[in-house]
């Protein structure tokens, strides 16, 4: 009886799925990975702006925790001094497995600005916490994080297959600005 | 706002107060300078009298003058508070020295509560012991942490609780590793 009102794919018959529950859970997880709220420098910033409207992260089903425990992504945004460094540490001994680290910023990556003046600032977040994704930039615009993001959901997916985590960390490549309708092109210098 | 000028202050001072000088900057900037003994009478003075009232403390902080050996008192830290005015809208800077071996003066946090946390800066980062301060602890680095890093004979550490400080084949610009303390 079927309802000649009804498009295709929105009768009762046609919206059956099948399909295993680990695979389809895992689906879950790949498409919304909640990320911690947590942020310590400018990276900070542009990690706001990639939730705010214009690139708007929440469509890729990311939304901000305040807390570890319901998080399955850190973004490690900003610089690390060493007393921060074991926080983090804490921070992520909270969050549950599968968890995953974004590194952004060079900060985060390498020290940034601070790795060789600095007696204070950590090179490398990763000297505490294993990072999937690195993300360049001081600080990374935007559409990086967002590449990164991606980056890191088809190891999400990698991981769904083959119960693997892949041990190389992704390095997303550096971004040119997009210089489109609402971004004014700076004047050539001849 | 306006800097006051110190010379008429050292004078008004120098009866109750009698190590306090007045000295000016090398840009031009008048300070008194007095000795740790007549610190915190001086300032206490500073904020009571009717013509100065120096009600808020602004700012304290301190150098370190290793690296100047022609400036006087060379081998010192110096310390130095920033006094502003509400009633009257003007500043003052007042500055003290301590030896570097044995860095201790008397605390000031007394005189303004606000000297509280700025004396742990200080003694954080300068090593200047504060006597009689109700709580010196590190504010900024960690409390385990070895050193005072803004000395200029600071020597920086190549690890912290085993992690390594720099990436593999990387030495600080300004001085070379040394081993882990």
């Amino acid at each position: 009886m079927a309802d000649p009102q009804c498009r295709p794919g929105n009768a009762s018959h046609e919206q059956i799925h099948l399909t295993a529950v680990d695979e389809f859970l895992a689906w879950g997880k790949e498409h919304s990975l909640f990320y911690l709220l947590f942020a310590t420098a400018c990276c900070g910033i542009e990690l706001m702006q990639a939730g705010g409207p214009r690139y708007d992260i929440d469509r890729l089903g990311m939304i901000p925790r305040a807390t570890p425990r319901q998080a399955d992504l850190m973004i490690v945004a900003g610089t690390i001094t060493h007393k921060m460094a074991e926080r983090v540490k804490l921070l992520w001994d909270q969050m549950t497995e599968p968890r995953w680290v974004v590194s952004m910023g060079s900060c985060a990556n390498s020290g940034g600005p601070f790795s060789k003046w600095s007696y204070s600032v950590l090179n490398g977040i990763d000297k505490y916490v294993p990072v999937d994704v690195y993300i360049p930039g001081c600080p990374p615009r935007p559409e990086a994080l967002i590449d990164g993001v991606m980056a890191l959901r088809e190891r999400v997916r990698l991981y769904r297959t083959t119960g693997q985590r892949t041990k190389t960390p992704h390095v997303v490549a550096g971004i040119e600005p997009a210089f489109g309708a609402h971004h004014e092109k700076p004047e050539q210098k001849t | 706002m306006t800097a006051l000028a110190a010379e008429p202050v050292a004078a008004r001072m120098r009866q109750r107060t009698p190590s306090i000088e007045a000295r000016t900057t090398e840009n031009g900037q008048p300070f008194l300078f007095v000795a740790p003994a007549d610190l915190v009478l001086l300032l206490t003075l500073l904020r009571d009298d009717e013509d100065l009232r120096f009600d808020a403390l602004m700012d304290l902080t301190a150098y370190d003058l290793l690296k100047y050996p022609a400036k006087a008192p060379s081998d010192a830290i110096c310390a130095v508070w920033l006094l502003w005015s509400h009633v009257h809208r003007h500043e003052l800077m007042v500055q003290t020295h301590a030896a570097r071996s044995d860095c201790r003066l008397p605390t000031t946090s007394g005189v303004w509560p606000a000297a509280i946390y700025f004396e742990r800066e200080v003694f954080d980062l300068y090593g200047v012991h504060f006597d009689g301060h109700p709580d010196l602890r590190r504010i900024m680095c960690p409390q385990d942490w070895v050193g005072h890093p803004l000395r200029k004979d600071y020597v920086y550490p190549a690890t912290y609780h085993g992690v390594s400080h720099l990436r593999d084949g990387q030495h600080f610009e300004s001085q070379p590793a040394r081993e882990a303390r």
